[in-house]
């Protein structure tokens, strides 16, 4: 059987949604004989890669490199999952929303103890005006909540995607936080 | 008291005039989401999560404010009632800043559930993300805009339970805002007599006892069917024979 190509991505959230995914501890060895792992922060892979069929995506669109990426995503995946609360609904990324993006730089390096570090105009991304969920940026195929979502909630997503049919958490399975 | 007949779910149903449909259709065991509403505080028609279509009238109704009535046909599930229930829930998660994650009420919060319950897994608005403020004043307990759903039940239970009338709403729409006394600090507050009724019926993280983090806050509602009782029936129990 031709395997399955399964990315991950890691966009503005903690990493908390790939450490449950590493949950999934023996269930991972059956995974690894349904799929081909192209594309994670946990494979040595540089580009993004054409044709994937399913694309877990962790973190809420922060700045300019996670907008490029999740277009590229969205551009070279058959089906993107908002993987986790800060995807799903922008979460804890979002509460420097009503800050303008100056004044929470200034506040943060300017103004915070220490001396302020330089340079990070040119070498830093830039950051978006508000952090959003991945949905407001490209079309998302499926949600799976929480943060982060435990392994069992990961599995039942990831099960149902490996089996090509759409992903129908129990309630107790899609709560936020 | 007489009885009325009337058709829920098309199901003949008898209920006793003058109780609420609500009120019905929780003896009958239909699940209805409701936020304002508690067993024990008067009804406030507000978080519009209860209603229900009644045939014959273009209007949907919440039921926690309508009286059952002969004849009357109910539904309450249809595609519609629950594709209206989940706008709403969408509308509340995006209106404040309900970052379930870092909530003290996570795990125990009954929006998050209701949400949950009917399969809102994502939020199709902008949030809003306003500026709001937290009230730590008081000794015992903080008050927090950003989770508050001005369901009312704090402003209900002081009134009517506490008889202190310590808490109103200030402001309209999107600006309302749940006050303390004349709209100052919860610490500066004479007439609140740090009873807690109003922390305990809050069906969020908007009101929690000082110094509960993350996901360790949990309320009680008992203790209302315990005055309540021992008010008008000077039964002083918990109801179980304890």
């Amino acid at each position: 059987m031709k395997k399955i190509k399964f990315a991950t991505a890691w966009l503005g959230g903690c990493s908390g949604c790939h450490m449950s995914f590493l949950d999934l501890d023996e269930k991972l060895i059956d995974l690894a004989d349904k799929i081909e792992l192209v594309y994670s922060p946990i494979a040595d892979v540089k580009e993004f890669p054409a044709d994937v069929d399913v694309t877990l995506v962790e973190g809420a669109v922060a700045n300019m490199d996670n907008l490029e990426l999740a277009q590229q995503i969205r551009a070279r995946s058959r089906l993107v999952v908002s993987f986790g609360d800060c995807a799903v609904t922008g979460n804890v990324p979002t509460l420097r929303n009503k800050l303008g993006v100056d004044d929470l730089l200034t506040a943060v390096y300017h103004e915070g103890p220490g001396r302020h570090p330089t340079g990070g105009d040119t070498v830093m991304p830039k950051l978006l005006p508000k952090v959003l969920p991945l949905h407001q940026v490209i079309k998302v195929d499926a949600f799976l909540p929480g943060c982060p979502p435990d392994a069992d909630r990961i599995w039942a997503a990831v099960s149902a995607l490996l089996a090509g049919e759409p992903v129908v958490l129990e309630p107790e399975m899609r709560t936020f936080g | 008291m007489s009885v009325v007949t009337l058709t829920i779910n098309d199901e003949l149903v008898s209920a006793q005039e003058g109780e609420t449909l609500l009120s019905v259709l929780h003896e009958r065991g239909i699940d209805m989401p409701t936020l304002c509403h508690l067993d024990g505080l008067s009804e406030r028609g507000g978080c519009r999560l209860c209603m229900v279509e009644l045939e014959g009238s273009a209007r949907l109704q919440a039921a926690c404010v309508t009286q059952v009535q002969e004849g009357m046909i109910v539904h309450t599930h249809s595609e519609r009632l629950v594709k209206y229930r989940k706008m709403i829930l969408e509308l509340l998660f995006s209106e404040r800043n309900h970052v379930c994650a870092v909530c003290v009420m996570n795990g125990n919060c009954e929006l998050q559930w209701e949400a949950a319950k009917i399969g809102m897994d994502h939020v199709r608005y902008d949030y809003l993300n306003p500026d709001l403020s937290m009230d730590a004043s008081h000794d015992r307990f903080v008050l927090d805009h950003n989770r508050c759903i001005l369901c009312t039940r704090c402003v209900r239970v002081c009134d009517e339970i506490e008889g202190a009338h310590v808490w109103d709403v200030m402001g309209r729409g999107v600006n309302s805002r749940v006050i303390i006394d004349l709209n100052q600090p919860w610490g500066t507050s004479q007439s609140c007599t740090s009873c807690g009724k109003c922390v305990q019926v809050c069906p969020t993280g908007a009101l929690s006892a000082k110094g509960a983090t993350v996901a360790e806050m949990e309320k009680q509602h008992n203790f209302l069917r315990w005055i309540l009782d021992g008010r008008e029936k000077n039964v002083w129990s918990y109801g179980n024979g304890k």
